[in-house]
């Protein structure tokens, strides 16, 4: 007891570090695992990027924009940055069109029913990405569960492609990327006043007007960020794109892939990866820019 | 007929009433408060009025007209909620403009009709900022100009003034009261606040567990109580338990515990009643003149009053004074207590009646 009490006077007795010094050493371990798990690695892959590589030879040390050049100049590699963003756009907007309605109800349901909802809406997120999309596979093939269907009950005479086509790959994203945007909204939707629905009815609104101008504008500040987090996860996406559209239709991510494991080019998977980074980012942060000077004029 | 009549309301969830055949009458321009403690059915009442609950049975007219088939959007009613609930992604001026824009009133008439319910809640200035960036006085004017631009046959208050401090409050009491006069509009408001209710209205309409109490005029509902929850909830009253032991022309005998006293006039049986006191009705008299005597229990300090509690035999006696600059009654003193006879409100034991 008089042991402990002197050890927490000597504490305090010694001189504090200065506010700034004691925050930089409180992150210190953060921004070690920081440094180390995210920038060595992105770093060393950018370096890459600029090494050459020679079928015999092997990847060599000297500093060129060759591999860029060859992405840049590439018909076929626009048409996979093409897809990839076409892909990661599509979802997003399926997402929010799918999301806000959802968010919206779940914000009006009772605790119980909304929690027993949260659970079904992050229900993909909590099961692997392989399984759940060799799920789809199964749903979606020639011979799947959903061509069988359709079929049977006589909608359709030949199967409809869905596995192998950027199509099917949407649909698999949308199903895992929803809880993102459903959380993102509901949240916003939360923050806002739930009598301004009323008090838009009480001066003359008919339900579709209210959504229009009052529901969705409250949930904007939502489906904003969450449509950031959904670009950016669909974008980036692998291993959905991977068994959904296989080796014939590529995305970007695929592509790194089958540079690093098929043709062994390691710096032109490098340069793909990074043209894929930055091009993310540019698009993230115009977006957060259109973002700020949407909402902000209202904090202003 | 009334200008707004409410015949027989009920509202049940299930097998909870929350409003109880509930029947009153508002008169063209005036200004009524429906007055009672939180979930008394006052704020279910005004929903059914406004439109965003379902009647379970009786009638709710206005100007003649039964509101029952008639949608929330299609009543033409201005609300201001408790909350506010304006349109946090539009600015002042365009919050005020939306019902207008809903009727299709065209561009040069509706700028000219904000500009004018702004002017009227002397909000001219801000009508290009947003709400985020206003004080809830503001925000409160903001609601109260959305709400009268439509220029509403009723305009419908729920607690407007509780999200705001106690000097505000005042403030805007007195705003509020200007602005529904200048406007002529019919107001009925919801409050659980007496002092608000007396400051404002016309009429109060005081609830208790879905049923109503009494509807009168504010200095009748205090000066004549029909029972003995209105004399508690509007304003302070000492409540005392006794006997009416016969009743005269001029009077009536009461018997409380052994103190035999004089009383009004009262309409009621022989036996157990409830007598009210008002503190502010008490005098201190001299030893000898005083109808009961008392000991001091405490003493506390209102600026303007005191408030001195007596413990007497009739039980503990409180006591509201005006401060006349000179010190007080301390506590541990004996003092002596009297009051004019028709200030002792008679009334029947409560749930008896």
């Amino acid at each position: 007891m008089t042991m402990a009490s002197t050890e927490t006077l000597r504490e305090t007795a010694r001189p504090a570090l200065p506010p700034a010094a004691r925050k930089w050493l409180l992150s210190a371990p953060m921004l070690l695992l920081f440094a180390l798990m995210l920038l060595v690695p992105l770093l060393m892959t950018l370096v890459l990027s600029f090494n050459s590589f020679d079928f015999y030879k092997g990847i060599g040390g000297d500093l060129s924009l060759a591999n860029y050049a060859e992405v840049l100049g590439d018909g076929y590699f626009y048409e996979i940055f093409g897809r990839t963003f076409g892909i990661a756009l599509a979802t997003t907007l399926i997402c929010a069109a799918i999301g806000v309605p959802l968010a919206w109800f779940l914000n009006r349901m009772t605790p119980f029913w909304r929690s027993v909802m949260v659970l079904v809406v992050l229900g993909p997120l909590l099961i692997s990405v392989v399984v759940r999309t060799l799920g789809w596979a199964i749903i979606l093939g020639n011979k799947g569960v959903l061509n069988g269907a359709l079929m049977d009950l006589g909608l359709i005479e030949r199967p409809i492609r869905l596995m192998y086509t950027s199509g099917g790959i949407v649909l698999a994203l949308v199903h895992v990327m929803l809880p993102y945007m459903v959380l993102a909204v509901w949240a916003a939707l939360q923050r806002a006043d739930a009598s301004a629905e009323a008090a838009a009815e009480s001066l003359g609104a008919r339900p579709w007007t209210v959504f229009r101008r009052v529901i969705l504008p409250q949930a904007m500040p939502g489906v904003l960020s969450g449509s950031l987090i959904v670009f950016a996860l669909s974008a980036s996406a692998f291993a959905t794109p991977a068994i959904i559209g296989g080796r014939r239709v590529k995305v970007a991510a695929t592509a790194v892939h089958d540079e690093f494991m098929n043709t062994l080019n390691w710096p032109l998977g490098a340069a793909i990866a990074m043209i894929l980074l930055v091009a993310i980012m540019a698009v993230m942060l115009t977006w957060t820019r259109l973002v700020e000077a949407r909402v902000g004029k209202e904090y202003a | 007929m009334a200008f707004l009549d409410l015949v027989n309301l009920t509202k049940t969830y299930g097998t909870f009433t929350a409003v109880d055949s509930l029947s009153f009458s508002v008169e063209r321009g005036s200004f009524v408060s429906l007055l009672g403690p939180s979930g008394c059915g006052k704020t279910t009442t005004l929903q059914m009025i406004a439109g965003f609950e379902e009647v379970s049975s009786g009638r709710i007219l206005l100007n003649g007209r039964d509101l029952a088939a008639v949608p929330a959007r299609q009543r033409g009613l201005g609300i201001v909620f408790q909350t506010y609930a304006l349109f946090m992604h539009m600015t002042v001026a365009e919050n005020v403009a939306f019902g207008l824009e809903m009727r299709k009133v065209d561009r040069a008439e509706r700028k000219r009709r904000v500009a004018e319910a702004l002017d009227l809640v002397h909000l001219s200035h801000l009508a290009d900022r947003y709400p985020r960036a206003m004080s809830g006085g503001q925000r409160q004017r903001v609601a109260l100009a959305r709400a009268l631009v439509i220029q509403p046959e009723l305009l419908l208050l729920d607690e407007p003034l509780s999200n705001l401090d106690a000097k505000l409050r005042e403030e805007m009491q007195l705003e509020l009261r200007r602005i529904q006069r200048e406007a002529g509009v019919t107001t009925l408001l919801v409050t659980h606040d007496q002092s608000e209710a007396m400051a404002l209205s016309d009429q109060v309409i005081v609830m208790e567990r879905g049923r109503l109490q009494q509807a009168a005029a504010p200095f009748d509902a205090y000066e004549a109580p029909q029972t003995s929850f209105v004399s508690g909830f509007l304003g302070k009253s000492n409540s005392l338990r006794g006997r009416l032991s016969g009743k005269g022309p001029e009077g009536s005998a009461l018997d409380l515990g052994g103190l035999r006293l004089q009383g009004p006039a009262a309409d009621l049986p022989p036996g157990e009643v409830e007598l009210a006191l008002r503190p502010e009705r008490i005098e201190l008299v001299a030893e000898g003149e005083g109808l009961v005597s008392g000991t001091v229990s405490e003493q506390v300090f209102l600026g303007d009053q005191w408030l001195l509690k007596v413990e007497t035999p009739l039980g503990p006696l409180l006591i509201l004074r005006r401060n006349t600059g000179r010190p007080e009654a301390a506590p541990g003193e004996t003092v002596h207590l009297s009051w004019q006879r028709d200030h002792l409100r008679i009334l029947p034991v409560e749930g008896a009646a």
